[in-house]
């Protein structure tokens, strides 16, 4: 587990052991891989290339060819143990609709965001006068698969008027000042989410 | 091409309801005996735990892989089956089998009827994709296998996978089913109708007591004719002729052939005749028409029996049967709570890119195999 992106090893905290997981836009399985390697993981992933779902099935996964929005109406209610949204969140054309689904089909949900709103993004914004260019967030204006863009203090407003209870923030980088203040420090955020 | 490490096969028959023990059709007309004429490729392991049974489509046969002594080509699906290939017969036992109603060594309606000593005809009994499954069962019941570990088939083939995985939830761990749809739709209907009038419109068809006598070839061409533009694409079609003339001649202003594909049809239509029965064309096409497996309520309570792993794998150019019909299928499987898996994978090959599209599938299909293969040991 060297090799392990930091967000991944964060979830692989979160999921407990033998649960059942639906990762949306499971990209190439490696976070399913993950899980079902050394939690003992059941389930399957939704993904839209048709490249990553060649890697998935070389990796022994389940996997879904499709995309976010539309496949969510499929399953039965508290299904899965956890519904995954890691860094897809922002790339789904109805975030809400797929959040509160997420959270119909799934007992709870892990929702990973990258934090617009981060101290160099601020900065980029403020005194270049530029939308933010940074590690989480690479992409130019033209380019950018992202629709939406959020801050960590946007996210926890839209659990609270929705009903949804934070049980945990985890920045990342995970260090003190992120601690301190997750919103001008943190690249990422990522909740475990449940319905109030 | 032959090449000097060809594996030759025989197709092997099985013959089972002899009466008074007749099988029981779905239309309740009773039938027996039933020859079936099947292949086998790999060889079953000791647990009889490594059976996958391979479906074909319409025109298809049991001759799905290897060669026969007198082959120009290998079976219909040679490059899916084989030592290293999607179907690994180094792995695993591979059955086909030809349908019933069929006319490649299994009862059709050019058998001969036991009752009378002369070929059925249209006195043989219409017959559904279930009374082909059910026949199959009594073929993998022969050979001893209790649990198929997959059974698999792209368009027809792929009704006869999702009937198995219904009919039989207990026999089977997984089912890969290929281009394919749950129910034709009306347009699906309305090709097989057009061909079916073109067999019976046929002079020489004499409501299909014309065995032994001139047999319906212009029919059965044209019926094949219409079904291959079904099996193409637009784009696969323009990337083969385009509007290229034959022989790079002028437009001849007369109703001779002038463009390729015109030529193209034409030889499809008529190699096919050579090999195919027209009365087993009109049986198979009205099997396909009446398959509906929501016939007793919803698509998703179909499968509320079902215990099997489903793999579904459709084709963005195939507009006979589009993705989105497969996709119907992999949203009812979800709702039953059933592991599924599918893909959709870019081809510019339409329906044909079952048979085709072979680099792709096949990187889908083996690890899947492996998948199951574990889950099931």
């Amino acid at each position: 587990m060297t090799n392990t992106r930091l967000d991944h090893q964060i979830i692989l905290n979160i999921v407990e052991q033998g649960s059942k997981v639906l990762d949306l836009g499971c990209g190439d399985g490696s976070l399913l891989h993950l899980l079902k390697e050394n939690k003992k993981c059941s389930g399957t992933g939704i993904e839209i290339d048709e490249k990553a779902i060649y890697e998935c099935m070389a990796k022994g996964l389940s996997v879904s060819h499709g995309d976010i929005d539309s496949s969510l109406a499929d399953y039965s209610d508290k299904r899965f143990d956890y519904v995954i949204l890691c860094e897809s969140l922002q790339q789904v054309l109805n975030p809400k609709r797929v959040i509160l689904e997420s959270l119909r089909i799934g007992k709870k949900a892990i929702v990973g965001i990258p934090n617009f709103c981060m101290l160099t993004a601020r900065f980029q914004l403020f005194f270049q006068g530029r939308v933010p260019v940074t590690k989480e967030l690479p992409f130019q204006w033209y380019d950018t698969p992202n629709l939406r863009f959020l801050s960590l203090k946007d996210f926890r407003s839209f659990c609270d008027k929705n009903g949804l209870t934070i049980i945990k923030e985890t920045g990342i980088p995970n260090n003190f000042l992120s601690r301190l203040a997750p919103n001008l420090f943190a690249e990422i955020g990522i909740y475990l989410l449940e319905k109030r | 091409m032959k090449s000097e490490n060809q594996t030759f096969v025989e197709t092997k028959f099985f013959t089972f309801a002899e009466p008074p023990h007749e099988l029981v059709l779905e239309s309740r007309e009773k039938i027996g005996p039933i020859t079936l004429a099947y292949e086998t490729y790999g060889a079953l392991n000791k647990d009889k735990s490594n059976a996958i049974l391979v479906c074909h489509a319409l025109s298809g046969d049991a001759h799905a892989a290897f060669w026969h002594k007198d082959d120009k080509k290998p079976g219909w699906w040679d490059n899916m089956i084989g030592p290293g290939k999607a179907f690994d017969t180094d792995k695993y036992f591979v059955i086909c089998s030809n349908v019933i109603g069929g006319c490649k060594g299994s009862t059709g309606p050019s058998s001969i009827d036991p009752k009378t000593g002369k070929p059925f005809g249209l006195s043989f009994p219409l017959v559904t994709i279930k009374d082909m499954v059910v026949a199959q069962k009594k073929l993998i019941d022969h050979l001893g296998i209790k649990k198929l570990l997959a059974v698999t088939g792209g368009s027809m083939g792929g009704f006869q996978a999702l009937k198995w995985s219904t009919l039989y939830p207990d026999d089977i761990v997984s089912a890969i089913i290929i281009a394919c749809n749950h129910r034709h739709t009306a347009q699906q209907i309305a090709f097989n109708e057009v061909a079916r009038q073109a067999i019976m419109a046929d002079p020489d068809w004499q409501k299909g007591d014309y065995y032994g006598k001139s047999i319906p070839t212009r029919g059965l061409a044209v019926a094949r004719m219409i079904g291959h533009i079904t099996y193409m694409s637009d784009q696969s079609m323009n990337e083969k002729f385009g509007r290229k003339l034959i022989k790079g001649e002028k437009l001849g202003f007369d109703f001779t052939h002038d463009f390729e594909v015109e030529n193209y049809l034409k030889y499809q239509g008529d190699s096919f005749v050579q090999r195919f029965d027209a009365n087993s064309w009109l049986y198979i096409s009205k099997a396909l028409d009446y398959f509906n497996l929501a016939e007793d309520g919803t698509l998703s309570s179909a499968f509320k029996d079902s215990k099997a792993h489903y793999l579904f794998i459709s084709f963005t150019s195939d507009w006979l049967y589009p993705p989105n019909q497969t996709k119907e299928i992999v949203k009812a499987v979800k709702a039953n709570d059933l592991d599924v898996s599918d893909i959709e994978i870019t081809s510019s090959y339409g329906h044909d890119a079952f048979l085709v599209e072979v680099e792709d599938q096949t990187k889908i299909i083996s690890h899947y195999l492996t998948r199951i293969f574990k889950t099931a040991h």
